[in-house]
């Protein structure tokens, strides 16, 4: 493990902040643009030779263009296989990208506001984050960046279909505005189901935690764009913006439900799943996702006393398998990391309490 | 909500069980014990599942075309493409044209792009606007069997991408 991937293991991410509007339910916010150089093959029909010649031509431009943005640029083939998935908890690169043999790498900032990864299923594949539901901030971010990059370089466009991407889902503006929703009361309520079948019929895709074909696990929802074609820019993330407030209000009104009709129950709930996190010994990834949803809800609706969000937000990668092997400095085994994980949740949870 | 069987994992799985016609019985699983239990179904699809579906989806009176020949620039074919559901480059957005309007449709419910355009492209965007019109009116030309015309358009557009 390189140090500073340790380091970064440990930092906090501006988007894990809950700074954000609608913070308590909208973890963050991401909006990403799709870019293809014209003059180079898509990724798919690059040789292990041109993915080299094009890594080394972005960073130079990077090195140009965004030279006061203080860009960590990071080759993946200098990183071993714990460090691509300490970037892929962070949600800095892609599952692609952590997996990918030909020649990539990935620049961004160390308060992981924005970040640019190269040589992925599009050429560039730029993104800005934030806290919280804030897709018009992370808009203008992203726009501002693409026209810095564009000085430099040619992209792949066509007036008919926009920008050229690998992928026919992308062309047009090749942006995915998404924002990742804790909706435990929704699924507690049962009304879950009905959000996603809403959301679908809007032309609006609902994925897991870690993106496409992923399942929602520890009731986390990422709301996006589908289509990229025919509709500007402005309007997508309007619409996106218009749908992501929905289900958060909705979200809210499960909530008032559950704390007026369902509060012993919920009580109860929140109250054993505190109890496991506080003792537990040995403890899986999944369980602790599962675990700590509960665990956000109860700060959230004041249930919980003695506990910051932000801290429950970092638990959550705090959790993840790499950023536990991070920490502890080495490989572990499964066994060890369960055993690793339940302490540090014990620790950081002694002093909640319900209240 | 945990796993009606085992009671230990979240359930992923919600099922209806139609019992008769008045009564109904819901389940909840999670996906190990669906498993156990036989369940066989899909809980998620890829975007890749999905997309092949579309691009191999019964052609349309549109697409009725012959097949295009693989692209000149990457040589990937339009088989190729439909395999995969990626291209090989950004010509096989023209190569491929008459073929992903229809395509387009299904996906984007739009056939155009009415976004943002980068400053740099707009010089030579007039110039591959009109080559892009002569090449639809070529392909126009040859379905109508109209090869004089045809030849003509064909003279044009070499003329013009010999400019290049």
């Amino acid at each position: 493990m390189s140090i500073r991937l340790a380091e970064i293991a440990g930092g906090k991410g501006e988007w894990l902040r809950a700074a954000g509007p609608e913070a308590d339910i909208a973890i963050s916010t991401r909006v990403r643009l799709a870019r293809n150089l014209a003059n180079f093959p898509f990724h798919n029909r690059l040789s292990p030779e041109q993915a080299q010649a094009l890594v080394d031509f972005v960073e130079n431009k990077i090195r140009r263009a965004l030279n006061n943005q203080n860009l960590i640029l990071q080759r993946l083939s200098d990183l071993d296989q714990t460090d691509r998935q300490i970037l892929l908890e962070r949600h800095i690169i892609s599952r692609e990208m952590a997996e990918s043999t030909k020649p990539c790498a990935v620049a961004f900032d160390r308060e992981e506001t924005i970040g640019i990864m190269i040589a992925e299923e599009d050429h560039l594949r730029i993104q800005a984050m934030r806290s919280g539901l804030d897709i018009g901030k992370a808009w203008e971010r992203v726009n501002a960046l693409d026209d810095l990059l564009e000085s430099e370089m040619d992209f792949a466009f066509s007036s008919k279909y926009g920008y050229l991407t690998a992928c026919p889902t992308n062309a047009g503006t090749g942006m995915r505005a998404s924002i990742m929703l804790h909706l435990p009361g929704l699924v507690m309520t049962k009304h879950i189901e009905k959000v996603y079948n809403t959301v679908s019929q809007m032309n609006l895709a609902v994925r897991g935690l870690y993106g496409e074909g992923t399942q929602a696990h520890g009731d986390f929802f990422q709301v996006s764009n589908q289509i990229t074609l025919g509709k500007d820019e402005q309007t997508t993330v309007r619409e996106v913006d218009a749908v992501a407030r929905t289900v958060v209000e909705y979200e809210r009104r499960s909530r008032r439900w559950l704390r007026e009709k369902g509060a012993p129950k919920l009580l109860d709930k929140i109250s054993r799943d505190l109890g496991i996190l506080k003792n537990a010994f040995i403890i899986t990834s999944q369980e602790a996702l599962g675990l700590l949803s509960s665990i956000r809800l109860g700060v959230n609706l004041g249930l919980i006393k003695g506990l910051e969000i932000e801290t429950v937000n970092e638990l959550f990668l705090a959790s993840q398998p790499a950023h536990i092997q991070a920490r502890h400095g080495g490989e572990l085994s499964t066994e060890e990391r369960n055993a690793i994980r339940a302490n540090t949740l014990r620790a950081a949870l002694q002093p909640a309490s319900i209240g | 909500m945990l796993c009606q069987n085992c009671n230990k994992k979240p359930a992923t799985i919600h099922l209806t069980e139609i019992i008769n016609e008045e009564e109904k019985r819901e389940v909840h699983l999670c996906e190990e014990c669906a498993k156990e239990k036989g369940l066989h179904y899909k809980t998620h699809f890829s975007i890749q599942d999905l997309l092949g579906n579309l691009i191999n989806m019964p052609q349309g009176a549109e697409s009725a075309q012959e097949t295009p020949k693989p692209c000149p620039e990457c040589g990937i074919s339009y088989d190729d493409f439909r395999t995969r559901g990626r291209f090989g480059c950004k010509n096989d957005y023209r190569v491929f044209a008459g073929q992903l309007e229809p395509l387009f449709d299904k996906i984007h419910h739009a056939r155009r792009h009415t976004g943002k355009v980068p400053r740099r492209a707009s010089e030579n965007l007039a110039r591959d606007e009109v080559l892009l019109d002569l090449k639809e009116r070529l392909s126009e030309a040859i379905n109508n069997e109209d090869y004089e015309k045809a030849a003509e358009l064909r003279d044009q557009i070499g003329r013009m991408e010999g400019n290049r």
